[in-house]
């Protein structure tokens, strides 16, 4: 029950109160009631229980896979 | 799935795994790291990824799955609520199967008439009062600081529309006091914290300072397998260079801040409150209950509920498997009394009780 995951916003509905996001090739209605920054089409959220709780950070996420990668290229271990 | 696929490469697990390897042998001493979220131990356990830790970093699976905290006092409660003939209950698929004291279920008391529904949201039962104005309709809602904001934000909803005949039955409940309560327990020595990644989403890191206030590792940390080993290998610097404050591994989801707007709303509605655990017993602080302001949405104050005797099966040990005091397999009912075909508690029941984990993904190597 506790599973939360992520989304792409592809329409908005009723006033802007929800998004339509797509989930691995599903559509899921999402209330936009819990999140207090605006979102964009193509943004992607982190939805829970029919909400969405976090507009995903794709720099911090394009940050930490780097600092990973930069592991493997440099062969630290 | 973007954000996903990324965090299950190969490459990186390896790479993740090899630096685990070299600071666990650095350290040369045994570590326990706790988790506290039902989606990490359900992730650990699919992922296999205790089988690829060094002999001297163990795992062990805490408090974390709503379902499994739920005290059987509320069970049985939320049993004489759903078996009232005048209104329709509604709460998580995973709540269905749940023993009460006396052997009954959410599953078989609707097997016998009772009218429950299972809602993915809150929302869904809000849903289902505007349909069905003449009759009430209970939510039954369970789980930690990542759901409670949802279920505060369908009460602020029912207050607007003035819906009469929507309520709640708050068993939530809040991770920071029983972690608190699992770190000062001389016989556990847990070392560090894999600590929740969407609950940390809502409340940010700094709750939980206390932790590494007495040395201990904190990471909050997501939930794919990149994700946990890294929250794993920063744990381990953090033991080995010593600890400096709470660390975030997940940070394309986390704030330090927290979602303040899920916090607002949260606190609008909720006022932290003493409740009970199951396997833990009374918390202080640690549960969240209704405001005044929303006695009328309350259904403990709404319906009478008569004092019932529970008693929790003497056989199951899910209080001490949800302590982390010990693993699923070592319940002596383990695969045997007790599978999630016929579970006998409620950690085999859930899908991310310890147990039913345990059970599914890890008797495969046997
Ligand atoms: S295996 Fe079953 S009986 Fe044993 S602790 Fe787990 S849920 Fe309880």
């Amino acid at each position: 029950m506790c599973i939360s995951f992520p989304g792409r916003i592809i329409a908005f509905k009723e006033e802007n109160c929800l998004a339509v996001i797509e989930v691995g090739g599903t559509e899921r209605e999402v209330s936009l009631d819990l999140l207090g920054e605006s979102v964009a089409l193509d943004d992607y959220l982190l939805c829970h229980a029919g909400f969405a709780i976090h507009k995903i950070d794709p720099e911090e996420a394009r940050k930490s896979l780097a600092l990973l990668q930069e592991i493997i290229d440099n062969e630290i271990y | 799935m973007k954000f996903i696929d990324e965090y299950r490469s190969p490459e990186l697990v390896s790479v993740l795994l090899k630096k685990i390897r070299k600071t666990a042998a650095a350290l040369n001493r045994p570590v326990k790291i706790m988790e506290v979220c039902g989606s990490h131990t359900t992730a650990i356990s699919r992922f296999g990824i205790r089988r690829l830790l060094p002999e001297n970093i163990q795992l062990v699976s805490g408090p974390g799955c709503p379902v499994c905290v739920t005290s059987i006092k509320d069970i049985d409660e939320a049993l004489y609520l759903a078996a009232r003939p005048e209104l329709i209950f509604t709460g998580y698929g995973d709540l269905l199967r749940v023993p009460g004291s006396h052997g009954n279920s959410l599953e078989k008391i609707r097997a016998a008439g009772a009218q429950i529904k299972t809602v993915h949201s809150a929302l869904e039962a809000l849903a289902l009062a505007r349909s069905c104005s003449d009759r009430p309709v209970v939510f039954m809602g369970i789980g930690f600081e990542t759901t409670a904001p949802t279920v505060a934000a369908a009460l602020l909803r029912a207050e607007k529309e003035k819906l009469e005949n929507f309520f709640v039955y708050s068993c939530h409940k809040l991770m920071p006091p029983v972690m608190r309560l699992l770190l000062d327990e001389k016989a556990l020595k847990i070392d560090g914290f894999l600590c929740p990644g969407h609950v940390s989403t809502i409340i940010g890191s700094q709750p939980y300072n206390f932790i590494t206030e007495t040395d201990r590792a904190a990471v909050i940390t997501g939930f794919e397998p990149v994700d946990i080993l890294e929250g794993i290998a920063l744990i381990l610097e953090e033991l080995d260079s010593g600890v400096s404050g709470i660390k975030i591994q997940y940070k394309r989801a986390v704030n330090p801040a927290g979602n303040r707007k899920a916090q607002a709303v949260m606190n609008e509605v909720f006022v932290p409150a003493t409740v009970d655990w199951r396997g833990l017993g009374a918390i202080s602080q640690s549960g969240l209950a209704l405001r005044a302001g929303f006695a009328f949405f309350d259904a403990r104050k709404h319906f009478s509920i008569p004092e019932i005797s529970s008693t929790t099966n003497s056989n199951c040990s899910c209080g001490e498997v949800l302590q982390g005091r010990i693993e699923p397999s070592e319940c002596r009912l383990f695969g045997k009394a007790c599978t999630p075909a016929s579970p006998f508690g409620p950690c085999m029941v859930s899908s991310e009780g310890s147990c039913a984990a345990y059970f599914r993904y890890s008797r495969t190597i046997f």
